[in-house]
């Protein structure tokens, strides 16, 4: 039905993006407004929610854009596999819980402090690990999210151990403290709006278009002189600092952070929600954090069933729309003029 | 006399789960070579192996003739899941089939849950819970039959890929699909085939470690982790490298929850993991892929 030519197929990473189709062209041509009509949309969120409960998912919702977003600029831009977003997500999430706990440093310094620790490890494990192709990132990070577990677990005089990390201040400005879901809101909101320009603005930069080159092919993008390590590793750190910004928000509007959230499994889950969303398109992890965040609340009703629908969702969508649901207008346009034509 | 019985014990613990990490990391291997793709769905056929043991221990007596159907069974249900989940893709890419595979673990586990319940199971060993007495330390038979069913299994399989003819198209299939297709290998088949030898290989381990360790629906996800770090460290695709990463992997656990710390254990593990690695990114027994320009 949709024929790819083998050039393309060869490849894991570019056999999901197509040519776009002229119809979604058009409605590329201005992210920037998008992303400004999008976010002022979202301003609404907590006027118009009918509890709190539906703002704490709002948050949770851009958090969770964030790490998304982050991850499929690696992932789908970049063609690299991390498997430890969650253990930067942690690594921040901690960082900044402890200084703030411990030491008592203010969550606004906690903030650049997170984004700053996580890209140093993920600095240090990118220089080594990234220098090479393959599956080689995924494998070590995959060892080194289950050694962060690890220490998340058993450095109990520091993170509070299987316990939790207890005790952790909200964002204050002066004495205004922001230690309510509608008082975290507007915080969040400019974070994830800044994140997600902060990455639109990288893709149509230098980097970005070296990025693409690079993920499209590795030899011809060193052929025309783009250093494909150095563009794998700053994006490998960009990503992994947005991840740690993730986690200090994620930890001072919680007040709480336990290890268990930064599992391997929930760095194997965000590359689910990455490829669901639409891997390597802009918009794609707006939709893959929205369901991410709202179907396990949505199958909460029916209880032990509830792991199994979410996997057969996967499998659905991953088996008819394998290039994400932000490719479905595409993918269903090829198919109707595919129709038509023949 | 005191440190040198702790040291075989210690080798003869690492040995027993090495060999279960060395089973989990073959199937794991088997599914890599012939799709290039990571099963995340590894671990939960262990699981599954454990978990229909102890359900088939009701109604037949003998222990190991359960543990046989069981892990027949399992086989089974990983070729029906290759042909339920996998066959149907349109481009069957590394990382889709990647991806899939976490959504069939998810599903596979569920399943598991739903069907086999969520209470910890177990049976007795082989040989009951006899020990023996062997150089002045004290081993569980259980651990016997571990290392001797691997073995045999191994053997089995070597046999396999070397000398039949269904082995030898999935050696071609690895090598060069495009090849291995043009001189009648059938490629499809040599997936299909891959998945059910993943599965009996996990499902095996899973039927000779529950003795020991009882089987729960949710250990999967900890025993793939296992089973691809040992692959990892042996070398990926490689047979022999999941027998050598098997191993040193349940040597590293064994001496370094006992030499440095338990809880650390883990994080021991995987910090040498790491180490290798960087110093042999092919692994210890892999070569590493050289990529023609």
């Amino acid at each position: 039905m949709t024929s790819v030519s083998p050039a393309q197929s060869a490849d894991a990473f570019s056999a999901a993006r197509s040519p776009a189709a002229t119809s979604v062209s058009r409605w590329r041509a201005w992210p920037h407004l998008w992303l400004a009509v999008v976010w002022l949309a979202l301003l609404a969120v907590p006027f118009v929610a009918p509890n709190a409960y539906v703002v704490s998912l709002a948050n949770m919702a851009l958090i969770n854009l964030i790490l998304v977003a982050s991850l499929n600029l690696l992932m789908g831009y970049a063609g690299q596999i991390s498997l430890s977003h969650a253990g930067f997500f942690g690594l921040g999430a901690y960082a900044s819980g402890v200084l703030n706990v411990k030491l008592g440093v203010t969550p606004w310094l906690g903030l650049p402090a997170a984004a700053l620790i996580s890209a140093a490890a993920a600095w240090v494990i990118g220089l080594p690990a990234l220098r090479l192709r393959g599956h080689y990132l995924s494998m070590a990070t995959l060892g080194w999210n289950a050694i962060l577990v690890v220490l998340f677990n058993q450095l109990v005089n520091l993170t509070g151990g299987p316990n939790g990390l207890l005790g952790v201040q909200p964002f204050a400005l002066g004495g205004f403290k922001l230690d309510t879901e509608a008082r975290a809101f507007p915080l969040v909101w400019l974070v994830s709006l800044l994140v997600m320009l902060a990455i639109l603005n990288l893709l149509r930069s230098r980097v970005g278009r070296a990025l693409r080159a690079v993920a499209t092919n590795e030899l011809g993008a060193d052929a025309v002189g783009i250093d494909s390590f150095r563009t794998k590793l700053v994006v490998f750190v960009l990503s992994a600092a947005m991840a740690g910004i993730a986690g200090s928000l994620y930890v001072h509007v919680n007040q709480y952070a336990s290890p268990e959230t930064f599992g391997v499994a929930t760095s194997i889950l965000l590359i689910v929600v990455v490829a669901i969303g639409g891997s390597g398109t802009f918009w794609g992890p707006l939709l893959g954090a929205l369901m991410y965040t709202a179907l396990p609340q949505i199958l909460l009703d029916y209880e032990d069933a509830e792991l199994m629908l979410f996997g057969l969702g996967m499998l659905i969508v991953l088996i008819v729309f394998p290039g994400g649901l932000a490719r479905v207008p595409q993918a269903l346009a090829r198919v109707f003029t595919a129709r038509r034509r023949s | 006399m005191q440190t040198g019985s702790a040291f075989l014990q210690l080798v003869v613990a690492g040995i027993g789960t090495g060999s279960i990490y060395a089973l989990i990391a073959l199937g794991f291997n088997v599914v890599f070579k012939s799709t290039g793709a990571m099963n995340f769905a590894q671990g939960e056929w262990v699981v599954m192996g454990g978990m229909i043991a102890a359900l088939l221990i009701g109604s037949i007596s003998s222990v190991g003739l359960a543990c046989l159907i069981a892990v027949v069974l399992v086989g089974l249900f990983g070729l029906i899941s290759e042909r339920l989940v996998i066959w149907p893709l349109r481009q069957p890419t590394a990382l889709l089939i990647t991806l899939v595979s976490i959504g069939l673990a998810i599903c596979t586990r569920s399943l598991v849950m739903l069907v086999l319940g969520k209470k910890p199971v177990g049976y007795p060993g082989f040989s009951g819970s006899a020990t023996i007495s062997l150089g002045g330390i004290i081993v569980q038979a259980q651990t016997l039959w571990i290392v001797g069913i691997t073995l045999v299994f191994l053997v089995v399989m070597h046999v396999f890929f070397e000398r039949s003819m269904l082995g030898k198209a999935l050696r071609a299939a690895a090598a060069d699909r495009e090849a291995a297709a043009i001189v009648g290998v059938k490629v499809e088949t040599t997936i299909l085939v891959s998945f059910g030898i993943a599965a009996f290989a996990g499902a095996l381990a899973g039927a000779i470690i529950t003795p020991l360790t009882l089987a729960s629906y949710d250990q999967g996800a900890m025993f793939g982790f296992k089973g691809f770090s040992a692959a990892m460290l042996g070398g990926v695709g490689s047979l022999p490298g999941a027998v050598v990463g098997g191993l040193a992997l349940g040597l590293l656990e064994a001496f370094g929850s006992f030499y440095i710390s338990s809880d650390f254990k883990d994080a021991i593990a995987f910090a040498v993991l790491l180490l290798i690695l960087f110093v042999r990114p092919a692994g210890l027994l892999g070569r590493a892929d050289i990529v023609k320009v």
